[in-house]
């Protein structure tokens, strides 16, 4: 922090200067947090609201009224898609695929990991470089396919089917964290740990386990937002009771027959999105190495 | 290695011999199956599609192979020529305003601010937001009767008129807005992490020399952090390129066809009109589209760690 400093326009002498650099810096940021925060503060109120309110001020205006049912109504009364059990359903289906995918292709991505930067042999690198095109693939690319597999497994319509598509998707990514923060721990002390007599598994459960716990949860945060943010999947291999909760939201804001009950969409919606946010804000800080990471790399 | 282990196994049976050997290829073992799935993921998976687009297949797959006539009915389709110059509109102006929004933020942020980590939570947060609920709620926003308009209606100014979103011609900025919102605090984090790895000596340097802030950005500090221009360029541009939640959550396409993108309308082909091999074609051209932002990009690396190797 301190080094910034050296080119802090903020420190420029005379009061008044002063007061005017922090404001030319302060209301930019000031109106861009506004940008931000908007629709995240009017979805907050407008789950409290009842919904005459609502249609009588609109969405955006202070309540005038306060009233938890949509949240209840929101969770598991709410008509979609024919049954009127909220999206409760649909919740436990995100975290049925969520939390089994996030689990295996971090397990397996850390193994990976592990052979392709302390186990190298002729040719790892170039299946390391293999393996990596995959976080590159477009989903449509790969609908047709899945479609064929799931169809051919029994697994179409199933939560298990999504994992396993999640977690294939997800080994690419997953390898590639790890094996490049591997890499980076020094090899003398799996050698040391060789002469010493230990395997392929001593190592990596005395060794490489205790080390891993910053990658692992860069991991785990990047592809559980991933996966449980996912709609593509969800929506085509999957259908009613059985949708992830993306998947539900947008059948939920379709149901373009009735009076649009803004109250509990909003509720519904703040359901949706609260377990990557929970994670954004508890794990923000590895949310954002995780960012990095993934993009640079 | 080999040697010892040898010697131990002809000592102490062929059982312990195997598990030498076994030990000895172990880690290829372990890596196999991730192997054959990616393997199948990446390539077969690609193969299989290619081959689709090229064969006559309707609404179910056929293998007979028909050459390129659907790669010819997709480009005099309509629809997608709405499609991918939408998809140039919308890339074009997500991309530069993800990043001026990005930067101009970052370089705010670097100013040494109160709260540095607040600015940053809240202008990162929409990236652990779903596109879904982004663009469920922009939507909300958007719509004329509950949304924006009727919010400067009620404050007074009644002939105000904010109604992109049913209109054909302007819909496609509302997705825009949206696109921008999710993603420039993503390429905030990015540009200040660049920010942060300036050599300070450099800007010392320049400042002793009595350059102002300006100039030692746009001729320090900036050019410095190249590659992480084109790194978030590169990232931005794929999920242009991907995009399809997003629009589907928003608009759905519309009004009418107006907002539709390569990535649903392949959904749609493939999904809801049965017309599989045309899909394929069009989904094998999201595929060019991203080759053309990867190969490069690939190759640009490759010529930086030359370089770099090179310097010592």
């Amino acid at each position: 922090m301190a080094s910034v400093a050296a080119y802090d326009p903020l420190a420029t002498s005379g009061s008044w200067r002063r007061t005017q650099a922090k404001l030319l810096v302060y209301i930019p940021l000031a109106i861009f947090a506004g940008y931000y925060l908007l629709p995240f503060v009017i979805v907050i109120l407008n789950s409290f609201r009842n919904n005459e309110e609502i249609f009588q001020n609109g969405l955006i205006s202070l309540p005038t009224s306060f009233d938890i049912t949509p949240w209840f109504t929101a969770w598991n009364k709410f008509c979609v898609g024919g049954t009127c059990e909220g999206i409760a359903p649909n919740f436990y289906n995100s975290l049925k695929m969520t939390i089994p995918a996030t689990i295996i292709s971090t397990a397996i991505g850390a193994i990976n990991g592990y052979v392709l930067s302390k186990w190298r042999f002729r040719g790892s690198e170039f299946l390391f470089g293999a393996m990596t095109l995959g976080v590159f693939m477009p989903g449509q690319m790969v609908l047709l396919p899945w479609a064929f597999i799931l169809g051919n497994l029994g697994l179409t319509n199933t939560i298990a089917g999504l994992v396993l598509i999640h977690t294939v998707q997800g080994i690419s990514f997953t390898t590639l964290f790890c094996r490049n923060y591997y890499v980076n721990i020094p090899d003398d002390l799996i050698k040391a740990a060789r002469i010493d007599g230990a395997g392929f598994w001593r190592i990596f459960n005395r060794i490489i386990l205790p080390l891993s716990p910053p990658i692992l949860i860069v991991t785990v945060i990047w592809q559980f937002t991933g996966i449980w943010n996912d709609f593509l999947y969800g929506v085509i291999f999957s259908s009613g009771r059985g949708q992830p909760i993306t998947a539900a939201l947008i059948a939920l804001s379709a149901n373009g027959t009735t009076v649009r009950e803004y109250n509990i969409m909003s509720s519904a919606v703040i359901i949706g999105a609260l377990p990557p946010l929970l994670i954004y804000f508890f794990g923000g800080r590895y949310f954002i190495r995780g960012l990095t990471q993934g993009a640079i790399k | 290695m080999a040697a010892t282990a040898s010697i131990a196994g002809s000592d102490l049976g062929a059982g312990r011999v195997w598990r030498e050997r076994l030990g000895r290829w172990l880690p290829q073992i372990v890596l196999t199956p991730s192997l054959i799935a990616t393997f199948v993921y990446v390539f077969i998976f690609t193969i299989w599609t290619l081959y689709i687009s090229l064969s006559d297949s309707s609404l179910l797959p056929s293998y007979k192979f028909v050459g390129f006539e659907h790669y010819v009915g997709l480009w005099h389709n309509r629809r997608w020529n709405i499609a991918y110059t939408n998809l140039f509109l919308f890339g074009g102006l997500y991309v530069i305003g993800a990043m001026a929004f990005g930067l101009f933020l970052a370089v705010l942020i670097d100013q040494r601010v109160k709260g540095e980590s607040i600015w940053r939570t809240i202008y990162l947060y929409p990236l652990a937001v779903s596109f879904v609920v982004t663009g469920t709620v922009w939507g909300w926003l958007f719509n004329p009767t509950s949304g924006i308009e009727h919010f400067v209606h009620d404050l007074g100014w009644l002939g105000f008129k904010f109604d992109w979103i049913t209109d054909r011609d302007m819909a496609i900025y509302t997705v825009v807005i949206t696109g921008i919102w999710q993603a420039s605090g993503f390429a905030m984090a990015l540009f200040l992490a660049g920010l942060r790895s300036v050599d300070q000596d450099l800007i010392k340097a320049a400042q002793i020399d009595g350059a102002s802030v300006w100039r030692i950005y746009f001729r320090i500090i900036f050019p410095a952090i190249r590659p992480i221009f084109i790194a978030v360029l590169v990232v931005l541009l794929q999920f242009a390129i991907k995009t399809f939640d997003l629009v589907q959550a928003l608009t759905r396409g519309g009004p009418g066809i107006a907002t539709t993108m390569p990535a649903i309308y392949v959904y749609d082909l493939i999904f809801q009109r049965g017309q599989i091999a045309e899909g394929a074609a069009a989904a094998i051209m999201i595929l060019v589209a991203l080759l053309f932002v990867l190969v490069p990009y690939g190759l640009y690396q490759r010529w930086r760690t030359r370089r770099e190797t090179a310097r010592g």
